[in-house]
């Protein structure tokens, strides 16, 4: 698919994003989604609070990690701190994205929506099917699934509020273990670039490493340490291969 | 009133504020990068490795039901189940499917 002889409609690409909806990744958060509801009717919060928590926020850890800090009784200050703390990931996630989501004419104010929709799910989906899309297109096919995933989140926290707890605790307990896998599969399968694949075994290796040391930056230790030393090994690597190249001219 | 709201504003301060300032900071810098530049690279290891620490978190320590399962049980089944991923082509469900299997039958076995 060239980005020159496409002539669909961008509507035609947003309905494209939209059928995303119906695939592994949607279904798998959708059911963690649910697993969010009975959380949020256990730790006190309405029906009305939690759905405005899903859309407003859109990101599990930092839904989960508001919702413990406020049955906890803390202000709203160290809410916020804890939360921002979590949510900091998002800005290389958001940041790695567009500059394969634009043009040079997308506007700033339209990608600063689009951002809102951005957090784990709809990320591995960006980095894994927007390469196949014509680049005019790319930010009107992301808004097709990002909006409507976050529209259908919300519309599953507001049915499965008050249902879910319903459910045996194992259920509830496997379906929580579908995230992570799905995760590890399609990150691994989507990585194109050796420092991706470097960079993945360094969150998998310090992440929960960190965890044990520093539980309050773990992610954000492996996560900039990680990914720099990555980068760096990588580096080093596309050197190496430059100067056998250059040697051999 | 303000009582009567107040959760509300708790959700948009502390919850949407406080996670929609690192996506928009995101696009801004974002916006700033070229597709091929070195700068990217780096951003890309550490959104990654952000990713998978988070990933590797839920499987270690995780919340509810599952923190009662065995350890042992869920890195196995994460860990074999990534092998026979990488083993037989890298399919997507192949690679969710093997590990909830070996997870529900260990669960089954251990008469959880």
């Amino acid at each position: 698919m060239s980005p020159d002889s496409d002539d669909r409609s961008a509507l035609s690409w947003f309905f494209t994003g939209m059928r995303g909806l119906v695939s592994l990744p949607a279904l798998i958060l959708l059911t963690s989604i649910v697993g969010f509801s009975a959380f949020a009717l256990e730790s006190g919060l309405t029906r009305a609070e939690a759905v405005f928590m899903s859309l407003a926020i859109w990101a599990l850890p930092a839904q989960v990690i508001l919702i413990g800090s406020m049955a906890s009784g803390a202000n709203i200050a160290a809410c916020f701190l804890a939360v921002t703390l979590s949510s900091i990931r998002m800005t290389p996630m958001v940041a790695s994205i567009i500059p394969e989501m634009r043009t040079k004419r997308t506007p700033i104010w339209a990608l600063l929506i689009l951002s809102h929709f951005i957090a784990i799910t709809s990320w591995v989906f960006a980095i894994t099917t927007m390469r196949n899309v014509p680049r005019q297109h790319r930010a009107i096919y992301f808004a097709g699934f990002g909006v409507t995933l976050t529209l259908t989140g919300t519309l599953v926290v507001a049915v499965f509020y008050g249902i879910a707890s319903s459910f045996p605790p194992v259920v509830a307990g496997v379906l929580f273990f579908l995230t992570p896998v799905y995760f590890i599969a399609s990150i691994w399968a989507s990585a194109r670039q050796p420092v991706v694949k470097l960079a993945f075994v360094m969150g998998v290796a310090l992440g929960p490493l960190l965890a044990l040391v520093t539980p309050e930056f773990d992610v954000l230790y492996a996560g900039i340490g990680g990914g720099t030393i990555a980068y760096l090994i990588d580096r080093s690597r596309r050197r190496k291969k430059r100067m056998v190249k250059g040697a051999a001219r | 009133m303000i009582a009567e709201y107040w959760t509300f504003i708790v959700i948009a301060v502390a919850g949407f504020l406080a996670t929609d300032i690192w996506r928009w900071l995101g696009v801004v810098a974002g916006n700033r990068l070229n597709e091929e530049s070195e700068a990217l690279y780096w951003v890309r290891a550490v959104a990654t490795a952000l990713v998978m620490a988070v990933t590797a978190k839920l499987i270690v320590f995780p919340n509810g039901t599952l923190a009662d399962t065995p350890l042992w049980l869920r890195l196995g089944a994460a860990g074999i189940g990534f092998a026979v991923f990488l083993a037989t082509g890298r399919k997507v469900a192949v690679g969710v499917a093997v590990p909830m299997a070996i997870l529900v039958a260990g669960l089954w076995w251990i008469g959880f």
